[in-house]
């Protein structure tokens, strides 16, 4: 077996060192009935060439984003991602490596994650970014009982412009925890009934800008009421590649920001793994979940970087801690780093806005087709439309002119009444032709 | 036995100056400044494509940023020497052992990175249709079936991201289940050996957290166990083989007591590569557990993650699996998203999508690759490398259970080092000067000055005789009182020990233009 280096010969002349007979021996602690006498009933070892078939049958059933005009978004973008990343991500020092608690041989994980929540810190506008969460959604969670612990309340206030699966998350990862979750109605303007939400009782309000159906909204003002009120504003956002052009989180009065951070650095990759980021104020910093890496000198005074703050953390404090988690997105938070790196600010600006320009060329394309109305006035790079007939059996049948036209509303949430909508995202990779391709096919079946 | 010193000073020494000024380097080892320090203002290494119109036309009612994002922008060459400079600073499976106790630093096969890559894998959305996602569900299928006959339990909840998230999710099944039979339990027992996240989690699920005592011989005290179980108590949460390398013999019993006391019995399943095919846990009586597949199954462990930590349950925790549920229906899979049908009970959704596919994929190919017989072998090579190591290791310090085998993991105490005026830390971090990762230190809690070494089975005899010959030399110059060598290690690293006590005080935790 090409993975295990060990020959016969050297087993046995080990259990020898040992002093034993056997290998069974070493396993005489495990009760006789508990013991399988043979291997479980699966296949047996199989050749690299052999396992490299089995997948890649399997991957060919499934359609790649990349093979024709695709408009998903809806928290998951398709970006390009520049070669070298992928290239970088996969040194074996990056790779292969564990989280870095040894700093003197572990500097270089150490220094990206000083550069990324630098640069996580610089995006969202606010001055304290940890070195990574799982995804969006729990970072969106995490966010919450943080809120809850600072503010001593119980009571969260989402708003209906949130992604349905990161309220659905926040909702099983913080109820139990006892906090109470008033997530509110859906709908492209869902920001408008946030304030009248917001009471005495209130620990935070999350909303998410550009939300859920792509609005792009102001929440100077639903930041002042929260805080008037005593709470705190989390603000998320699902498309990382919107802080190339859009007012940060930071600006706007937020106390916390998350978002997932997949569009920089990573691929779809059927949902995961991605790369949660999280950022808060200094005064939170002590309250943080993740870990945090900071700067300090060695024996030598030479700069160095350590992770930091662990009292925080569930290693140190256990049923204390401020989150269970310890595994985070390292890797993930590398390819975003590189990504940025590459890009600078005035390459994801100019990327933003190339996003921006081909989403409103899509609009304009769609707003032309008979019977499709575009609902979201003001968007980043996706927006809604309604549609005459249930949006998931046009997608269906769009997928028969080789168009996956985006994603249905009511995917997300099957019970908001909003069957009708579809979510549309265009990238830099939409062509002119793939806009084309969509607003004719959407046409001639609008028309069946 | 001697020391592996051929090239190296044995004596400390003045390190090499490697900064700060930018520019410094010696040998292979580049002073590498941070990003910000590069120059990159205003540039940007990405040609983009041309785009028709004006992209100062924006459309966005003055919700544009006050100014672009502060951020260094690099081309291709300069972005490659920053990040292949940063790796050389970082040790790595690929460069020696890894002897991490607890986190299963093993070789992770290059064909799983491949696969992981093929665009039918990572260029899918998780929002298309599932008619153009029948391979990627048709993978997940497969994936749950192994794990589901390695463990011997009836269902798998994948999506959960990493252990903890999977502890997390696990509780939340136990608790769905006590609450529909309307039991109102709130305490969770966890041994003083546990694992931080194990207590972490079950507060985070609203439990009260008791730790259970241990015997003398590193296993869960039996008599404090029944005496602490009760109506009020949710679940016993156990690792096994446990954090002290060891296997706890009465586990079927501490199942049986848990399940008469109405409780459930979850197991932490970090250790399971000592028992992967050997040993199915539902076979112990375990009702729960999640599989880190970045330990066992071999995905990266990428400077921290990404993992995944999918959740086995039983029957009768099942049905409170967090949604999306895998449904087959005929020649069709299809995802339940809502809280509908046969998922009518779930806990709910644990993140936005279904979990981490790019794990999936490189844990299969590593399953397929062993096969039901190579898994076996990977359990058996993985207790065999730690025993070895541990008869070895012996013979200069103090294993902290000398009796009886240990499974995939050695673990010392400090009582070797009593008199010689070095710490477990000193010892660890001389590892360093010689090529080694340190071991695990100071855990579990239970042991004075704990040493948890686990070489795993992707170790060749000459490697592991290599690090012990060096822990042994090592262990020599200790007794002989070489003790500066010690308190100043390390000496050879990129850098000497950092100021930990600084970076907490004072916390700097992103460059600033004043920064320095």
């Amino acid at each position: 077996m090409r993975y295990l280096p060990l020959t016969p010969d050297d087993r046995t002349a080990m259990l020898a060192v040992i002093g034993v007979d056997t290998v069974d021996a070493l396993f005489v602690d495990v009760p006789d009935a508990a013991r399988l006498a043979g291997p479980v009933d699966l296949p047996h070892h199989a050749s690299e060439m052999a396992v490299e078939r089995d997948l890649v049958r399997m991957a060919a059933r499934n359609r790649a984003a990349g093979a024709g005009p695709f408009f998903c978004g809806a928290g998951a973008y398709r970006h390009h991602v520049p070669a070298s990343v992928d290239h970088l991500i996969q040194r074996s020092e990056f790779l292969t490596s564990y989280t870095p608690y040894q700093p003197e041989i572990a500097q270089g994980t150490l220094q990206v994650l000083f550069e990324f929540q630098s640069q996580v810190s610089a995006l969202t506008g606010l001055p304290v970014a940890n070195a990574s969460m799982y995804d969006g959604s729990t970072a969106c969670a995490e966010a919450v009982l943080m809120a809850t612990r600072v503010t001593r309340r119980r009571k969260a206030v989402l708003s209906g412009g949130l992604h349905p699966h990161y309220a659905e998350t926040v909702h099983t990862l913080a109820h139990n925890a006892g906090v109470e979750v008033n997530a509110l109605p859906a709908a492209v303007d869902a920001e408008a009934a946030v304030l009248a939400a917001i009471d005495a009782e209130t620990a935070c309000v999350v909303v998410q800008t550009p939300n859920v159906f792509g609005t792009v909204t102001d929440v100077t003002a639903i930041a002042a009421a929260a805080h008037a009120a005593g709470a705190l504003l989390i603000v998320t956002t699902t498309e990382a590649v919107s802080f190339g052009l859009l007012k940060s989180p930071g600006e706007m009065g937020a106390d916390i920001a998350v978002a997932e951070g997949q569009s920089i650095g990573n691929s779809l990759n059927f949902g995961g793994p991605y790369v949660g980021l999280f950022a808060c104020t200094e005064k939170l910093m002590r309250q943080a979940p993740g870990r945090l890496c900071g700067e300090t000198v060695d024996a030598e005074g030479r700069r160095g970087f350590v992770l930091t703050l662990s009292t925080r953390e569930q290693h140190i404090r256990r049923d204390k801690a401020t989150s269970n988690i310890c595994t985070n997105s390292g890797l993930c938070a590398l390819a975003f780093s590189i990504h940025m790196s590459l890009l600078g600010g005035a390459g994801l600006e100019r990327l933003a806005r190339i996003n921006h320009a081909r989403a409103r060329r899509t609009r304009d394309a769609l707003a032309a087709v008979p019977g499709v109305e575009i609902l979201t006035p003001r968007f980043f790079n996706e927006f809604a439309v309604r549609l005459p007939r249930p949006a998931a059996d046009v997608v269906e049948a769009l997928l028969t002119r080789d168009v996956v036209a985006g994603v249905p509303f009511s995917r997300l949430a099957p019970a908001a009444g909003l069957d009708d909508v579809l979510l549309v995202c265009a990238t830099e990779t939409t062509t002119d032709g793939d806009i084309a391709a969509f607003a004719s096919a959407l046409t001639a079946e609008l028309a069946r | 036995m001697s020391m592996v010193n051929v090239g190296r000073p044995t004596r400390p020494e003045q390190s090499l100056d490697l900064g700060p000024s930018p520019g410094a380097g010696r040998g292979l080892q580049q002073y590498e400044p941070l990003i910000f320090e590069l120059g990159g203002w205003g540039k940007t290494g990405v040609d983009f494509e041309g785009v028709e119109g004006d992209l100062d036309a924006v459309d966005l009612d003055g919700l544009t940023r006050g100014a672009q994002p502060a951020l260094p922008g690099l081309s291709e060459p300069e972005t490659l020497r920053h990040y292949v400079r940063l790796s050389q600073k970082n040790h790595a499976i690929d460069l020696a052992l890894y002897p991490l106790g607890s986190c299963t630093m093993k070789h992770n096969p290059r064909l799983d990175e491949k696969l992981a890559r093929l665009p039918g894998f990572a260029d899918v959305h998780p929002l298309q249709p599932q008619s153009t996602v029948q391979g990627a569900l048709a993978l997940m299928e497969t994936l749950s079936h192994w794990l589901e006959t390695l463990t011997g339990l009836p269902a798998v909840a994948l999506s959960p991201k990493a252990g903890a998230h999977g502890e997390l999710c696990g509780l939340l099944a136990i608790r769905g289940a006590h609450d529909a039979r309307g039991e109102a339990r709130r305490t969770v027992l966890v041994p003083t050996s546990a694992h931080g996240t194990n207590p972490a989690s079950a507060a985070q699920v609203g439990y009260q957290v008791r730790e259970i005592a241990q015997t003398a011989d590193g296993r869960v005290d039996l008599a404090d166990l029944a005496a602490q179980l009760g109506p009020d108590v949710a679940a016993v949460m156990v690792t096994n083989p446990n954090t002290c390398g060891l296997f706890e013999r009465d586990v079927v019993e501490i199942a049986r007591l848990t399940h008469a006391a109405g409780a459930y019995f979850y197991c932490d399943g970090a250790n399971f590569n000592a028992i992967v095919g050997r040993v199915r846990p539902a076979d112990l009586g375990v009702d729960a557990m999640h599989i880190n597949l970045h330990k066992t199954f071999s995905t990266p462990h990428g400077g921290g993650g990404p993992g995944a930590g999918p959740v086995v349950l039983s029957a009768a925790l099942a049905p409170y699996a967090p949604t999306p549920w895998l449904i087959r229906e005929g020649d069709t899979l299809r995802l339940e998203e809502g809280a509908v049908g046969p998922a009518a009970a779930t806990q709910g959704r644990v993140s936005a999508f279904h979990g981490q596919m790019g794990m999936y994929v490189r844990a299969l190919a590593y399953m397929m690759s062993h096969g039901a017989d190579g898994l076996r072998q990977v359990a058996e090579d993985a207790v065999l490398n730690a025993n070895y190591v541990k008869a070895r290791l012996s013979a200069a310090m103090s294993p902290a259970f000398p009796e009886g085998p240990c499974m995939h993991e050695a673990l010392f105490d400090d009582t070797w080092l009593d008199g010689t005026g070095i710490t477990t830390l000193d010892f660890a971090k001389a590892m360093i000067d010689e090529g080694f990762h340190p071991m695990t230190m100071y855990f579990p809690l239970v042991v004075h000055g704990a040493m948890l070494i686990e070489p795993t089975e992707t170790e060749s005899r000459l490697e592991l005789d290599r690090f012990c010959d060096t822990l042994l030399g090592l262990a020599a110059a200790a007794r002989a009182g070489e003790v500066e060598r010690f308190r100043g290690a390390p000496f050879h690293a990129p850098l000497r020990r950092l100021d930990e006590t600084l970076a907490a005080r004072k916390p700097k935790l992103r460059w600033t233009p004043t920064a320095r």
